[in-house]
């Protein structure tokens, strides 16, 4: 049936790239299965965090579902308001269950709030994470 | 005496580098961000310091994005007001904004369950919001005062004034110590 290869097609984009420019109030995203890159960048305090990181969300449920055999998904966040803060935990959560999952937490050096956040999060998954400076 | 050079007085006197009045959107929310962050620019502010008082402030215009009460009295508008000040050794986020009373007792108990915490019980209080938490349908996830008095490191200085039977004017002052061994 017509609609069938419409909504397969529709799946395969979704699980192909999300690419998102960042904006002043939103972060760089790059998901990219086939080249194995998965980043959250810059910084991210949208009006709406639950709809601006639901594509994300969907993103990491298909991929899920057939992951590549080793994930590491990168956040660099320069700056995130405490809505954004809730939608990176239901991230992470999303991430939890893929084998072979890593995060790679970036934080300036020297900016403490943002590796302590980073540490905070780390305790709440049973993701490991490795902290790195940029 | 010419009331633009008093107020200009007043804010040299009250040491404010930014002073804002008016409609609050996410589009002045980011208005605003990119004047302080000129001004903390200018200012060589030490980064940790600029992140944090950004953060702040974001918190802070974002809170009243989501629950300023615009009050129309006779021919005037009250809206709210956000300021920033820079003392030699520190800034102060001040925002102000009209408020239904019936809103004053959980805002007041939200703000004083905050400012009983130490370090540490902010942290856990944090913690257990972002756990328990589902966004609003404000876009809130009710954290926003816990992450103000963990990045100020201070208690949130806060008041309401009377401004008619059904409306107060809640006013929030958060400091950022511009010292960072503090």
């Amino acid at each position: 049936m017509f609609p069938a290869i419409k909504v397969a097609e529709l799946n395969c984009i979704r699980m192909d790239i999300l690419n998102l420019e960042g904006t002043e109030d939103t972060p760089k995203i790059i998901l990219d299965k086939k080249n194995g890159i998965m980043e959250i960048s810059g910084r991210s305090l949208p009006e709406d965090s639950t709809e601006f990181y639901k594509p994300v969300l969907d993103w990491i449920e298909s991929y899920a579902k057939d992951p590549n055999p080793t994930t590491t998904f990168v956040f660099k966040l320069e700056y995130f308001n405490t809505a954004s803060a809730k939608l990176i935990l239901d991230v992470l959560y999303a991430l939890e269950d893929i084998r072979g999952i890593k995060v790679e937490w970036y934080f300036h050096d020297e900016d403490e709030d943002t590796e302590e956040a980073g540490q905070e999060f780390s305790e709440l998954v049973e993701i490991p994470f490795e902290f790195k400076t940029y | 005496m010419n009331f633009i050079y008093e107020l200009h007085r007043t804010m040299m006197s009250q040491n404010l580098v930014l002073v804002y009045q008016g409609q609050f959107t996410q589009e002045t929310t980011k208005s605003i961000l990119t004047l302080a962050e000129r001004n903390l620019e200018g200012a060589e502010e030490d980064p940790a310091i600029k992140r944090k008082v950004f953060n702040v402030m974001v918190e802070s215009l974002q809170n009243i994005v989501k629950h300023n009460d615009d009050v129309a009295e006779g021919m005037h508008r009250h809206q709210a007001i956000f300021l920033v000040g820079r003392e030699p050794d520190r800034y102060t986020i001040m925002s102000g904004n009209p408020l239904h009373k019936r809103k004053k007792g959980a805002l007041q108990a939200t703000l004083d369950r905050v400012n009983v915490l130490d370090k540490e019980g902010l942290k856990d209080l944090y913690r257990d919001i972002i756990q328990d938490t589902t966004i609003s349908e404000k876009g809130g996830a009710g954290l926003g005062f816990v992450d103000m008095a963990r990045k100020s490191g201070e208690k949130l200085h806060y008041g309401f004034a009377e401004m008619s039977k059904d409306i107060s004017f809640f006013w929030l002052k958060v400091n950022v110590s511009r010292d960072q061994s503090s």
